[in-house]
């Protein structure tokens, strides 16, 4: 099911460091929410503040509410084991378990968290390579192993492997940044199909690609180095990329700066 | 006027040779390296032709592998190395059955768990471990069991001291394997929803399992060639023992150590059979454990 992310005053720091500096905005489910902004503005921070990925890093920690379908994720009572198997995550670089088949790595999720019937697992696996439009080019080849697929293929594969375990909302870290641009356009063609089931949120340095598969787009900046990542501003994609509020976010896109 | 007819005028008729000055550099740095290979080959090389010229006419005869030395006088030709061998791989598996848990469980815990208080303490250690000659490990045992609890010289002595030298090899080995396991496997693991130490136990750790057998092997092979621990913590026998914790127990460097004292042709040669006898376990192994890490590894 597709929630609804609502984020209010979120801080985020590694250590003494203040990366990201209250971020406040409102995620809609059935929809793909982009976010552009030069390097070191906190997106990626920000996104992986959403599943709790921060604290798993050695002095990191977030501050602020984080409400999915009203319920914020970031309470003291909250496992954050459970929040990331309703939050699903891609990442930059395809990162399929080398130790693992093509089937294995899709359905890693469901047998790590204790699913042992080969009947659910199998056709977890189809459905969710399926879904991400690489059933049909492994269907053959599901017990070889999964890095030995191509970068677009192995990426897909990330995503199968993400939305096998039925998440709520899945979010993607620069997902084609080291892919080329036929993998690129399946993996865009892939996340416009997945917000019919899930919230999706990519961060992107690629406007063009965020014009294109987002319905939402917010703009990131940071005023100096060192200094913390901030929303600039949030809106309509179409709105953004054609008659944005900010002159920051106009310079950002007509390719001024950044 | 196009300019790639013009750019090309510029191209002169030959490229440059390679200068006499580099050739002869480079010469000479081949020279050198080669040199260096060849000094570097002659001590194995040497090594080698002898244990295997000597040891492996001994070792050819079936009764080296089925009998022991037990009644055989020291003019005899003739008995086996059975009870040293035996000895040996009672000694390295108590060894390995204390010392492989605990160094994989240390390196897991230096690079997975990096919050854990007991980190700088465990990694002191270790080096301090590492730097602990063979003799010091084994008198320490001796003082601590045989002084102190008044227990009386066995084989599993033998072990416990093995065990001392084992584990900071393992600890280090496991740490560097579990280190070049990439971040991203872990995150990508936790994205999943499973908890960390699953992600330990069934991501990581398998991802890391050739370079951990290796590690496991590196300690195996330094351990079993061990004598001080012998020469202290159990006397020689030239029966079979196969019960470490009791009576004297033979090891392959131990009758090693007492054939040599031997002049005579019969015990010289069994003094190079149970050498070429060591090399031959040790590499057996370490070819095994390079076979079970194809499976347990890596996908290709």
């Amino acid at each position: 099911m597709s929630k609804r992310i609502e984020a209010q005053n979120i801080n985020v720091f590694y250590s003494k460091f203040h990366a990201v500096e209250d971020i406040t905005m409102t995620i809609e489910p059935n929809s793909v929410t982009a976010f552009i902004g030069p390097s070191g503005c906190g997106k990626t921070t920000f996104i992986r503040s959403l599943n709790r990925m921060i604290e798993t890093i050695p002095g990191g920690r977030v501050e602020g509410k984080i409400l999915m379908n009203g319920q914020d994720i970031n309470a003291t009572d909250v496992d954050p084991v459970s929040v990331r198997r309703d939050v699903g995550m891609v990442f930059q670089r395809p990162n399929p378990f080398p130790t693992m088949t093509i089937f294995e790595n899709v359905v890693a999720g469901l047998k790590l968290n204790g699913e042992r019937k080969k009947s659910v697992l199998k056709d977890a696996a189809e459905q969710a390579l399926q879904a991400s439009n690489l059933w049909k080019e492994v269907k053959d080849r599901l017990d070889r192993p999964g890095a030995g697929l191509s970068g677009g293929q192995q990426q897909r594969l990330c995503i199968a492997r993400a939305i096998a375990v039925k998440p709520d909302v899945v979010l993607m870290d620069e997902p084609c940044s080291a892919l080329d641009p036929i993998s690129t356009l399946a993996v865009e063609d892939l996340i416009m199909e997945l917000k019919n089931e899930y919230t999706v949120v990519i961060v992107t340095h690629n406007m063009q690609q965020a014009s294109r598969v987002s319905d939402t787009t917010g703009f990131f900046n940071l005023s100096a180095i060192g200094q913390p990542g901030k929303l600039i501003e949030m809106g309509p994609t179409e709105k953004i990329f054609s008659n944005p509020d900010e002159s920051a976010t106009e310079d950002y896109i007509s390719g001024r700066f950044g | 006027m196009s300019t790639t007819t013009s750019a090309r005028s510029d191209v002169p008729a030959r490229l440059p040779t390679l200068s006499r000055r580099r050739k002869v550099k480079d010469g000479m740095a081949a020279g050198l390296i080669g040199l260096a290979f060849l000094f570097a080959l002659i001590p194995l090389v040497w090594v080698l032709w002898t244990v295997i010229s000597r040891g492996l006419p001994v070792v050819l005869n079936i009764d080296w592998w089925t009998q022991s030395q037990r009644l055989v006088g020291p003019l005899d030709e003739g008995g086996g190395a059975l009870h040293a061998i035996i000895g040996t791989l009672v000694q390295a598996f108590f060894a390995s059955i204390i010392a492989i848990p605990l160094g994989i469980l240390g390196g897991i815990l230096l690079v997975e768990y990096p919050e854990n208080k007991l980190i700088k303490p465990l990694s002191f250690m270790t080096d301090v471990l590492t730097g602990i000659p063979s003799i010091v490990s084994a008198l320490f045992i001796y003082a601590a069991f045989v002084t102190a609890f008044g227990w009386n010289r066995m084989g599993f002595l033998v072990s416990l001291a093995l065990v001392l030298l084992m584990i900071p090899v393992i600890v280090r080995g496991t740490e560097e394997m579990l280190r070049i396991v990439p971040n991203e496997l872990r995150e990508a693991s936790y994205a999943l929803g499973v908890p960390r130490w699953k992600t330990v136990l069934r991501i990581v750790i398998p991802t890391a399992m050739t370079g951990i057998i290796t590690s496991i092997m590196l300690g195996l092979a330094r351990i079993m060639g061990e004598t001080a621990p012998l020469l202290i913590l159990v006397g020689y026998t030239s029966s079979i023992n196969w019960n470490p914790f009791q009576g004297e127990q033979a090891a392959l460097p131990l009758m090693i150590n007492v054939e040599r004292t031997n002049p005579l042709p019969p015990a010289q040669d069994r003094t190079w059979g149970a050498a070429f006898t060591l090399i031959l376990i040790v590499m057996l192994l370490s070819l095994g454990a390079r076979l079970l890490g194809r499976f347990a590894g890596v996908k290709k």
